[in-house]
């Protein structure tokens, strides 16, 4: 019993890993440009249906599909916030919330108009495969999209702590008027970011094809599985989307495991009220 | 001598490693016009906030109208009867100047007919009448100067709290302004605490003036003794006359 | 005071509209006064308060799922069940009202955490067996019962007109207590909260009431719901499809107005329905159409007129109804 759980939990923390990489790019925009991205998991889906489309056409395995996807989105979320989402910055936040929930339905249903309601599977040749490692059975395909969500995470850190225009962006998160008045194209960095953010979204959305088939109706869910993390680990922290993403795969298992799969996401509800309950600012965020 | 108002004792607050209000004690008594003076960043709006209820003060007790409020909410403070205005001012924008001052007279009036009859009154004492129906957010800034001190009369204050209500204005606005706030002190006898950095406004209204710096007090008394003091005439005066 | 006799024309139009009307026109009218009506429950908390709950339907669905609820198991008629959804909703408003406001959540914040309630009660109903769970729960239609108005069983009219008295009920009560001493303190607190205290406004307490009254009258329109449709399913009524869905109309007809809702539901119920008819018609009837474009009809909207149609036709008309 207690192995299978200790296995649980490690598939959990590994599915989680994942979840993190994709709240981290709403935690990422909300820091910088201070806009909810209420379509990013309608934009995880995108991704998903395009890691599915490369593999079905091109055998091009998720791992490797991952970077083009991701650029693509970059370019994707450079473009987005330059034409559509920059005349909102500033505004009230339930303008922006009309303008990116009216992203969100055409993004859901236009696939659904493409793809149908039909769940689109990815069907890897190492589905099925797992490690052992004493008494633990750990599935390839999640610990390889683990790493892969990883590595692309250290990237990011890396990114905004040891280039310039990272610094820069880290810059306008902290002191938006101090940063345009030293002279930074405050635009051009929230676009970077925008663009950035997507591409966390573009890279875990095809990372997510190994763990879950792609469908229309899983955008809204992956939404709100990213408030979820991104506010229990603390809006804008990056870290804390990961300790988040972790703490809610692991939790979803464990619920799934020990209760019932349809309970899963209860659980992880119940985790963000009491969250917000009593920390609002999230576990490694800064109160404000 | 009668009881005082407002009783500061040894009040303190520190945020981090800065001690923004040191120690400081001081009465205003009934009626009184009492100004706080002092260089920027000498404590001064810390000390209001303290007094309103928005911050809480780390040490010492506050009293007013025979009751601690040092503990107490900012709405219940203002229900004892301090109306304050906020240095950097805060209108509500969207709505009428006449709506803006309506929400301070509903405090104590809880119809609407005697809320308005306040509202007016008040209107007029500030010459923001013919203006009422305009929106807030479309007012000059010695409008939105009056409109402060129109929505904190309105609540029917027993102590008015001014959070510097003359910066910003040119030399007639601020003659207006004293005029109005010496009119308002004369016929309904409330009690004026002001925070000033306007000398010729502070004299021409306080009775007693209380000079900070850096958090401490550095001079109690008299406008006439204040302004020949040595240490208030090096650390402000010297400095930043006007 | 012209206003006031506009707003009498088009009640009595509306009042005699089913006498020339067929039965599709009828069914278009109770879904736009449905959403009228739900739209200016939302809008008090939103609009005048300044509190943007995302998660409405979790008062939609309690109302709905406590009134159909006690009708199944219990007898007990909606008429008398709609005080006990009141009840819920409200006692289940304040809970998440307090949870947030007293631990300081707002903005974005609160707007998730609605959207967590919500969600979490979804789920937790896809369990409740005794309400149908997942499968759902169905009120049956039986013949004896035909025309039981009290009951709520009946005819389309039945519904229009106990659709449109809501309507006309929420507005006037909506106009009242914009016009109230707490309608001045709702719009204090959203103006600046801050500012609103040093006033003597009790922030805590004027959210409270207006997330009580909101959520109660929310409620009401989910007993509505659900002995119209006679069905519920847990992810169909508190899903968060449905919040948004409930919050469009006040948004596009102006937030913080008494007549924004209304406008906008006119605006939005028929827009939807034409879509449907025009994907239809074009022989391109992929599922998702008529909703892309509906997508796309918000952010023009939200693009031209953000701040609300209803103000700017209001301009037009030589009203001023801005914002109170
Ligand atoms: N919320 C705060 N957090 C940290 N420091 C503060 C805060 N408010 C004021 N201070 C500091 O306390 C000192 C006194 O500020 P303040 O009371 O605003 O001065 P005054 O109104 O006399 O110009 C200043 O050094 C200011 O930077
Ligand atoms: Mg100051």
């Amino acid at each position: 019993m207690s192995s299978i759980l200790f296995n649980v939990v490690v598939q959990g923390i590994l599915t989680g890993l994942v979840y993190g990489l994709m709240a981290l790019g709403l935690s990422v925009i909300f820091g910088v440009v201070r806009v909810v991205n209420f379509a990013h998991g309608e934009f995880a889906v995108i991704a998903m249906y395009a890691a599915y489309l490369l593999f079905s056409a091109l055998r091009l395995d998720p791992l490797i599909a991952m970077l083009p996807i991701a650029l693509g989105f970059f370019g994707i979320g450079y473009a987005l916030q330059r034409l559509l989402i920059n005349p909102f910055i500033g505004r009230p936040a339930h303008e922006q919330f009309i303008l990116l929930v009216g992203v969100a339905i055409i993004i859901v249903n236009g696939l659904l108009m493409i793809f149908g309601p039909d769940a689109r599977p990815t069907n890897l040749s190492y589905a099925f495969d797992s490690f052992a490692i004493g008494p633990l059975f750990i599935d390839k395909v999640r610990t390889y999209a683990a790493i892969a969500a990883l590595a692309v995470t250290g990237l990011l850190f890396a990114f905004f702590r040891y280039t310039h225009t990272g610094t820069a962006i880290r810059a306008c998160a902290d002191n938006l008027v101090g940063a345009a008045v030293v002279g930074l194209d405050v635009k051009r960095l929230y676009a970077l970011t925008f663009g950035i953010g997507l591409a966390c979204v573009g890279a875990a959305g095809t990372l997510m094809v190994t763990i879950a088939d792609a469908t229309p109706a899983l955008g809204p869910a992956y939404t709100l599985l990213a408030f979820t993390i991104v506010i229990i680990g603390g809006l804008g922290s990056m870290a804390g989307a990961l300790i988040g993403g972790i703490l809610i795969g692991v939790s979803e298992a464990c619920a799934g495991f020990l209760i019932t799969p349809s309970m899963k996401s209860m659980f992880s509800f119940a985790l963000l009220i009491a969250v917000l309950a009593f920390r609002p600012e999230g576990l490694l965020g800064k109160r404000t | 001598m009668t009881t005082a108002l407002l009783t500061v004792t040894d009040v303190s607050k520190r945020f981090r490693g800065l001690t923004a209000v040191d120690r400081i004690s001081f009465e205003v008594a009934p009626g009184e016009i009492f100004a706080v003076i002092g260089p920027n960043g000498a404590g001064k709006t810390t000390l209001f906030n303290m007094i309103a209820g928005v911050i809480a003060c780390d040490e010492g007790a506050i009293s007013f109208d025979g009751a601690r409020i040092e503990r107490e909410r900012p709405d219940r403070i203002a229900w004892r009867g301090v109306g304050r205005t906020f240095q950097i001012v805060r209108p509500f924008p969207a709505l009428s100047v006449e709506d803006n001052v309506m929400v301070g007279a509903l405090l104590r009036s809880h119809h609407l007919d005697a809320a308005l009859e306040i509202t007016h009154a008040v209107l007029r004492q500030l010459d923001l009448f013919d203006k009422r129906l305009h929106l807030a957010s479309t007012l000059t800034l010695p409008d939105r100067k009056r409109l402060e001190v129109a929505r904190a009369l309105a609540t029917q204050p027993k102590l008015l709290l001014l959070d510097e209500v003359m910066a910003g204005l040119r030399p007639t606005e601020t003659d207006r302004m004293v005029g109005i706030l010496k009119e308002i002190n004369r016929t309904s006898g409330v009690t004026i605490l002001l925070i000033e950095h306007v000398m010729r406004a502070v004299m021409a209204l306080a009775s007693r003036i209380l000079v900070l710096h850096h958090g401490a007090r550095i001079a109690e008394g008299a406008p006439n003794e204040v302004v020949r003091d040595p240490a208030v005439i090096t650390s402000y005066l010297g400095a930043e006359a006007l | 005071m012209h206003g006031r006799v506009l707003i009498a024309m088009l009640l009595a139009a509306l009042i005699a509209t089913p006498a020339f009307a067929d039965r599709y026109v009828i069914s278009v009218l109770i879904l736009v006064f449905y959403f009228a009506y739900v739209g200016q429950a939302w809008n008090l908390m939103m609009g005048f308060t300044g509190q943007l709950s995302l998660g409405h339907s979790l008062y939609v669905g309690l109302g709905a799922y406590v009134a159909a609820g006690l009708w199944l198991h219990a007898g007990i008629g909606p008429w008398l069940g709609v005080f006990a959804a009141i009840a819920v909703a409200a006692a289940v408003g304040s809970v998440t009202g307090w949870l947030s406001w007293r631990f300081g959540i707002e903005g974005v914040y609160f707007a998730l955490l609605t959207i967590a309630f919500a969600e979490f009660t979804r789920i937790g109903f896809d369990h409740i067996d005794m309400l149908g769970a997942a499968g759902g729960l169905f009120l049956p239609v039986n013949a004896e019962e035909a025309g039981q108005w009290w009951n709520l069983r009946g005819g389309p009219l039945l519904f229009y007109y106990l659709a449109l008295a809501l309507v006309a009920g929420a507005t006037l009560a909506v106009a009242w207590l914009r016009r109230s001493r707490l309608g001045y303190q709702w719009v204090a607190v959203r103006e600046d909260s801050e500012a609103a205290r040093a006033l003597g406004v009790d922030v805590f307490r004027a959210k409270m009431i207006a997330m009580l009254i909101s959520s109660g009258m929310t409620a009401v329109g989910g007993v509505f719901y659900a002995f119209y449709h006679r069905n519920l399913f847990p992810g169909q009524v508190f899903e968060m499809g449905r919040s948004i869905e409930l919050i469009l109309a006040p948004i596009v007809g102006g937030l913080g107005t008494v007549f924004g809702p209304i406008i906008g539901a006119f605006i939005l119920t028929p827009l939807g329905e034409a879509l449907i008819a025009a994907t239809e018609r074009s022989g391109f009837n992929a599922p998702g159409t008529k909703a892309v474009f509906y997508g796309a009809a918000l952010i023009a909207i939200i693009y031209l007129v953000p701040s609300g149609v209803w103000p700017w036709i209001a301009r037009r008309l030589g009203f001023s109804e801005h914002r109170q």
